[in-house]
């Protein structure tokens, strides 16, 4: 499984300025391992240390939340984009 | 960030952070352009980087606040100043010369003692904060106020929001008495007045196929690759956010220089909540208002009421939805200050509510038939939401009490238009008026 992942800029320093990077992976908890074996430290920005996402990150398989999704256990079918987007609000 | 990098601005970049590469020296970044403002501060970690269009901490991702090392500040200086928001620049990241920018010059808007409403429903003394009244008649214009200046330090050369609307509104507004290109994106379901208000003002309206939250999604995007845009709630979202405490130090300089003893507010991102607190607490610390207790309440549409959900289940986790309501300006479905609303309500003893859509709109009439104020559908819910408060006994109607209207009315007619009419249509006789049953 190939997917597509968009990385955010305050993460970009962990994928050498990369704002785009490929990974494997059948699940979004699989293809963070993938990102973290390609690009060491950046798993830790994503997940606290419960292993869970991040209160201010969303992650976006496809076009959908995965909070509205199964979170980590997500499929991320061959092909998926994956945007990693640090929370802000608005109105 | 990009602005940053493209124009040389701010100061020495934390080593430490992985964000370290885009927070570049400054060079051109002026003497005293963000006031009393030091820098800023991770209200998550509390981990510090130097003043910048930055949002995210570069450590846990969580909101980067403004952190001050305020002066003595008198009540005889702030009434000196201007009738506006820029009385209180002492309290903001802005220069001191910020009169001299064009701007909109929001804010000292009128706080009125609600007495047919207050009667209505049996609060002893009630005020509302009309903030209808502002330039583009929405509070909006007072975090504008603020994100444009950062804009302008730091050099952006397009100034930009994703908006429910009012923002939408403010945004374009401001950028054009400023003279700096704007960008505005609404969801292109948005009620038309509020499309309207905004593509007056600026030929870059862009309609997005999606609910706010996908809006702010891309904008989120676009923040993180385009040089040299200013989107006012993502990158400078720090300066923005600031700009709403103009709200709680107007109500507590008109109330006499006090705090009220409950505030009622609406509850979209949460952001304009929280900064009323910290004003209130600046307030105190400043010795500007004696030190005493408030409660703080916050009100959402049923329809998107992820706050008050998870404030009634009595979880500290906001769980995001699909927004379905006739609030736009509120329908925010995950609220990024969602977490803080419940912590400062919970302190102050407040609590979140929410009102049917149908109780919306009740609200609208109650605030119109006994104030002579027409507020849009957050108004509406932000009213509702005050009576059924008081109707489950939630607050207590012998206190002094606020609320806060933060919009027009004309901006979403069609939320009441089938409410009201004409109460007779006759023809031009005094029999027929007679006749009528009007009178």
């Amino acid at each position: 499984m190939s997917v597509s992942v968009r990385i955010p800029t305050i993460l970009r320093t962990y994928t050498d300025g990369s704002s785009e990077v490929d990974a494997g992976g059948a699940t979004l908890a699989e293809v963070l391992d993938d990102l973290e074996a390609h690009h060491s430290g950046i798993r830790a920005r994503i997940l606290d240390d419960t292993g869970s996402l991040r209160r201010f990150v969303n992650v976006y398989v496809g076009n959908d939340d995965v909070r509205f999704l199964d979170g980590l256990g997500t499929p991320t079918p061959d092909g998926t984009q994956i945007s990693i987007i640090p929370a802000v609000a608005g109105g | 960030m990009s602005i940053a990098t493209q124009h040389g601005a701010q100061s020495e970049p934390d080593a430490s952070s992985p964000a370290g590469d885009d927070v570049a020296t400054s060079s051109d970044l002026r003497e005293g352009a963000f006031g009393n403002a030091t820098g800023l501060a991770c209200r998550e970690c509390g981990h510090e980087i130097a003043l910048g269009p930055h949002y995210a901490c570069p450590e846990c991702f969580g909101p980067l606040e403004i952190a001050y090392a305020f002066p003595q500040v008198t009540r005889e200086q702030i009434e000196a100043g201007p009738r506006n928001i820029w009385r209180y620049k002492a309290l903001l990241p802005v220069p001191d010369d910020i009169e001299q920018s064009p701007n909109m010059e929001p804010g000292f808007t009128r706080l009125l003692k609600a007495h047919n409403l207050g009667a209505a429903l049996g609060i002893d003394n009630l005020w509302v904060k009309d903030d209808s009244t502002n330039p583009t008649n929405s509070f909006k214009d007072r975090v504008v106020a603020c994100a444009l200046s950062a804009a302008v330090e730091f050099h952006s050369k397009v100034f930009a929001c994703p908006s429910t609307g009012n923002l939408a509104n403010a945004v374009a507004a401001a950028g054009a008495r400023a003279g700096i290109r704007t960008v505005v994106f609404i969801p292109s379901n948005l009620e038309k007045p509020k499309q309207v208000n905004s593509a007056v003002y600026t030929d870059s309206l862009v309609a997005v196929n999606g609910n706010y939250d996908d809006v702010n999604r891309l904008a989120s995007e676009i923040a993180g690759e385009e040089e040299g845009w200013a989107f006012v709630n993502v990158n400078v979202r720090p300066f923005y956010a600031e700009g709403s405490k103009t709200l709680g130090y107007e109500i507590a300089e008109q109330l006499g220089w006090r705090l009220p003893d409950q505030i009622v507010i609406p509850v979209a991102s949460g952001s304009q909540l929280t900064k009323v607190h910290k004003a209130f607490q600046e307030l105190i610390t400043l010795g500007l208002v004696e030190d005493k207790p408030y409660r703080v309440f916050g009100a959402q549409a049923t329809g998107c009421s992820p706050v008050s959900v998870a404030y009634k289940a009595g979880v500290d986790a906001i769980r995001p939805v699909k927004p379905d309501t006739i609030a736009k300006s509120l329908a925010i479905g995950n609220p990024a200050d969602g977490i803080y609303v419940l912590d400062i309500c919970r302190q102050t003893g407040g609590a979140v509510e929410d009102v049917t859509d149908e109780e919306v709109r009740e609200g609208i009439l109650l605030l119109a038939r006994n104030e002579g104020i027409f507020t849009e559908t957050a108004g509406g819910t932000t009213v509702a939401v005050l009576r059924k408060l008081v109707e489950t006994g939630q607050l207590d109607t012998t206190l002094d009490t606020v609320v806060i209207n933060t919009g027009m009315g004309l901006k979403t007619l069609d939320a009441v238009s089938d409410r009201v009419g004409a109460a007779a249509t006759i023809e031009p006789s005094y029999a027929a008026f007679t006749g009528s049953g009007v009178v």
